[in-house]
């Protein structure tokens, strides 16, 4: 199953290819990684998606957890988070009938044109995993010619008491 | 910063300014350094020359390889419980350190090994004797460090020795590019470390050390099972106290041997693949298992699904990732070996329990009758000299009092089975790496550090020829280390595996071609001694140990034994081969 996992870790030369090392050592794959700054300085936020069963992640989590600067390391998907990717999509097109058709795959999935020739349309596209893929794979038979996603994102949703305030239960 | 200010205002004179080097020294000597083990080389230099006007204060030990710096840290630190320290230089004297750095970290030994590199501008152009040093180490170190600034070089010494010797022990490695060793810079030694993401955790919590009382009171064929984790921690004493009041039989691992003493009513001895019988059947029927600074490594469990059906699991353990690793633990308690079992002692007694004497009088008379149906064999021969009759003598003579230091193999298991620990820190060996040529560097730093002790490397004839050029170090040194070359010719725990499950195909692991050990020793200017024969060895015995310096003991040993029990790889414990 897909987990993605959170990380806070010191801002060092060293500690990504530590960490990403801790996934290697096990033969585990990273399906996406997200590396960026946050509020704080000097504290880098990692947003790791890996597949695995229940006991291998909840290892991984503790290994992250024990390096020396890792502040902190969770299994987002344990917990009511939004999850969100880019993507940028170049599809080709070759005639009017198949430019409507990505115009409107792009309306449906909310995505935004960004560029645009005689040739084709550069998409971006914003959504959870399935969603951007949802996309790609619409968009497929009309001549996808390149992707660039850039691995999710993850944030653990408000706290149930002050959602249901906004949402007025 | 704040920090600093503080600092200098307390000093109320300037910092010293000096080089990087210089530094480097200072720091050492302020964590308590009084040895280095290591080797000279190009990018070095600076820190050499610092060490030669300090000669009175940080003795350097001249090793003969950099994998030897690193054993004689390792018997260093497992003897004393203090931070070893290596220093090498770039290249090839750092990546011949991996091999030790590996050890230490399977086996959480505190070392703080520094390394040249060469100067910051010449990183990444394949300058000579250049390799990416904290590349390499990443996943065998603890923690690893480049340093660009001689600024940093006092924070970052303070928090290698934190690391190394706080939490779960292990090997921390430290870089230092030659320009920064020459670099000026002020001294300032920071009083504290700064580490937000890192912090241990000493006390376990508070419910679960109750849960995990309350459990071993119930528990009618309870098992207290040991591992290196309280030697580290010093819990010899409240190991010994909680296995008495509640009766409870206790085994340890091969790193935990010695963390019990071995003669006591209550010791079942080593479980595991090459374990007591009874051990691992009592292991394999309890109700309860209390693991205490182990981690259930495949050599102790056997195979995972048949591993103690019946039992639920408490594990205790400094390291969060160890617990459930292996086997999922029913109570896990994270924290420090002495304070849970200092938590667990305490909470005996305040409740005021009252412990029923015969709660455990059927499960001790099954485990003697274990004891009773599958002894521990030793075979006997008037002709040639038997491994195990070799340990017995030795024992004999040092009445269990030595500290003895062994490689990997054959060896190594008949001594853990064979001679009795009485106390830790005793039993210095090569256990989750493995490492050929161990044993007799490892026996070098012990006897450094202990100088007043008794010290034998007890090795194969193998291990002992990856690391004998170590005699010149010892011999150099004035050290009065013995070595017990257990010499059967062969790669005996290989030839073992080809015995058993390679149809007897014996590929190269006869060792014909060995040295003249005697010889060998003398070229040294230490001392050879031989026996061949049952009739020599008791007075070879004692001569080589009452003999001052070093002493190397060629033990000629039955060729085509072994070491039983044994459980094949893959098996569960129970699927014991007793001969």
């Amino acid at each position: 199953m897909k987990h993605t996992i959170s990380v806070l870790v010191e801002d060092r030369f060293g500690e990504l290819p530590r960490i990403i090392g801790l996934f290697s050592a096990r033969g585990q794959v990273i399906e996406s990684l997200t590396v960026s700054p946050t509020l704080e300085a000097k504290i880098s936020s990692l947003t790791i998606v890996t597949s695995g069963d229940e006991p291998t992640i909840e290892k991984m989590v503790k290994v992250l957890n024990k390096q020396v600067r890792v502040l902190s390391a969770f299994d987002v998907t344990k917990l009511d988070h939004i999850e969100r990717e880019m993507a940028f999509i170049k599809v080709k097109v070759n005639s009017e009938t198949e430019r409507q058709k990505v115009l409107n795959l792009a309306s449906v999935f909310n995505a935004k044109v960004v560029d645009a020739s005689e040739e084709g349309f550069i998409i971006e596209a914003t959504g959870d995993c399935n969603t951007v893929r949802g996309l790609i794979t619409a968009l497929k038979p009309l001549g996808v010619q390149e992707v660039v996603r850039t691995g999710a994102v993850a944030i653990q949703r408000l706290p149930e008491a002050a959602e249901k305030m906004v949402s007025g239960f | 910063m704040a920090a600093i200010m503080k600092e200098l205002i307390k000093h109320e004179v300037a910092p010293q300014i000096m080089r990087g080097a210089r530094i480097v020294c200072e720091a050492l000597m302020r964590e308590g350094v009084d040895t280095i083990f290591g080797y000279p080389g190009g990018v070095v230099l600076p820190i050499y020359d610092e060490l030669l006007s300090l000669e009175d204060k940080l003795k350097h030990i001249l090793v003969r390889h950099e994998q030897g710096a690193m054993h004689m840290a390792e018997g260093y630190a497992k003897a004393t419980g203090k931070v070893g320290v290596v220093l090498v230089t770039s290249g090839p004297g750092a990546t011949n350190t991996v091999t030790g750095i590996a050890n230490a970290y399977m086996d959480s030994t505190p070392i703080v090994i520094i390394t040249g590199q060469v100067p910051c501008a010449l990183i990444g152009n394949d300058a000579f004797q250049e390799v990416d040093t904290v590349g390499i180490t990443r996943p065998c170190t603890k923690y690893n460090y480049l340093v660009r600034e001689a600024r940093e070089l006092p924070a970052i010494i303070k928090e290698a020795f934190h690391l190394a010797q706080t939490g779960r022990p292990g090997p921390v490695l430290i870089d230092i590019p030659k320009d920064v060793c020459m670099q000026n810079a002020p001294f300032i030694y920071p009083e504290a470390v700064a580490a937000p993401g890192y912090e241990p955790q000493t006390f376990g919590e508070v419910e679960k050390v109750k849960q995990a009382v309350a459990k071993m009171l119930a528990a009618r064929r309870p098992v207290l099972y040991i591992g290196g984790g309280v030697i580290h921690a010093n819990a010899f004493d409240e190991v010994v106290e909680l296995a008495e009041s509640l009766a409870l039989p206790v085994t340890p691992t091969l790193m935990g041997l010695g963390g019990f003493p071995s003669g006591h009513p209550l010791a079942l001895g080593m479980l595991g693949m090459h374990g007591m019988y009874w051990a691992n059947m009592a292991i394999s029927e309890a109700d309860l298992i209390v693991a205490i600074g182990a981690r259930f490594d495949d050599r102790v469990t056997g195979a995972l699904n048949k591993f103690a059906p019946r039992a639920e699991i408490i594990h205790v353990d400094i390291d969060p990732t160890s617990i459930s690793k292996n086997v999922r633990a029913h109570i896990g308690i994270t924290g420090d070996a002495r304070s849970v079992l200092r938590q667990m002692l305490a909470e005996l007694k305040a409740g005021e329990i009252a412990i029923d004497k015969n709660r455990l009088v059927d499960w001790w008379a099954q485990i003697e009758g274990w004891k009773a149906y599958a002894p521990l064999k030793v075979e006997k021969s008037e002709d040639v000299i038997m491994p195990q009759h070799l340990i017995h003598e030795l024992h004999r003579l040092t009445k269990g009092d030595a500290i003895i230091t062994t490689d990997v193999g054959q060896h190594q298991m008949w001594l853990a089975q064979h001679y009795p620990f009485n106390g830790p820190r005793q039993n210095i060996t090569s256990g989750g790496l493995g490492t050929m040529g161990f044993g007799f560097p490892a026996a070098l730093g012990a006897q450094l550090a202990h100088p007043e002790k008794q010290v034998i490397a007890f090795v194969g004839d193998g291990g002992f020829q990856m690391t004998s050029q170590e005699l010149a170090t010892a011999v150099l040194a004035g050290a009065n280390v013995k070595i017990i070359i257990m010499n059967n010719n062969f790669l005996g725990m290989v030839r073992q595996l080809q015995d058993m499950f390679y149809d007897k195909k014996y590929a190269s692991v006869n060792l014909s071609g060995n040295p003249d050990f005697v010889k060998l020793a003398e070229a040294y200017g230490a001392t050879g001694l031989r026996a061949t024969h049952p009739d020599e060895l008791r007075d070879v015995l004692a001569r080589g140990l009452a003999t001052p310096g070093v002493v190397v003991m060629d033990i000629v040993v039955a060729e085509n034994l072994n070491v039983y029990p044994m459980v094949p790889a893959g098996a569960g414990l129970k699927e014991m081969i007793l001969n």
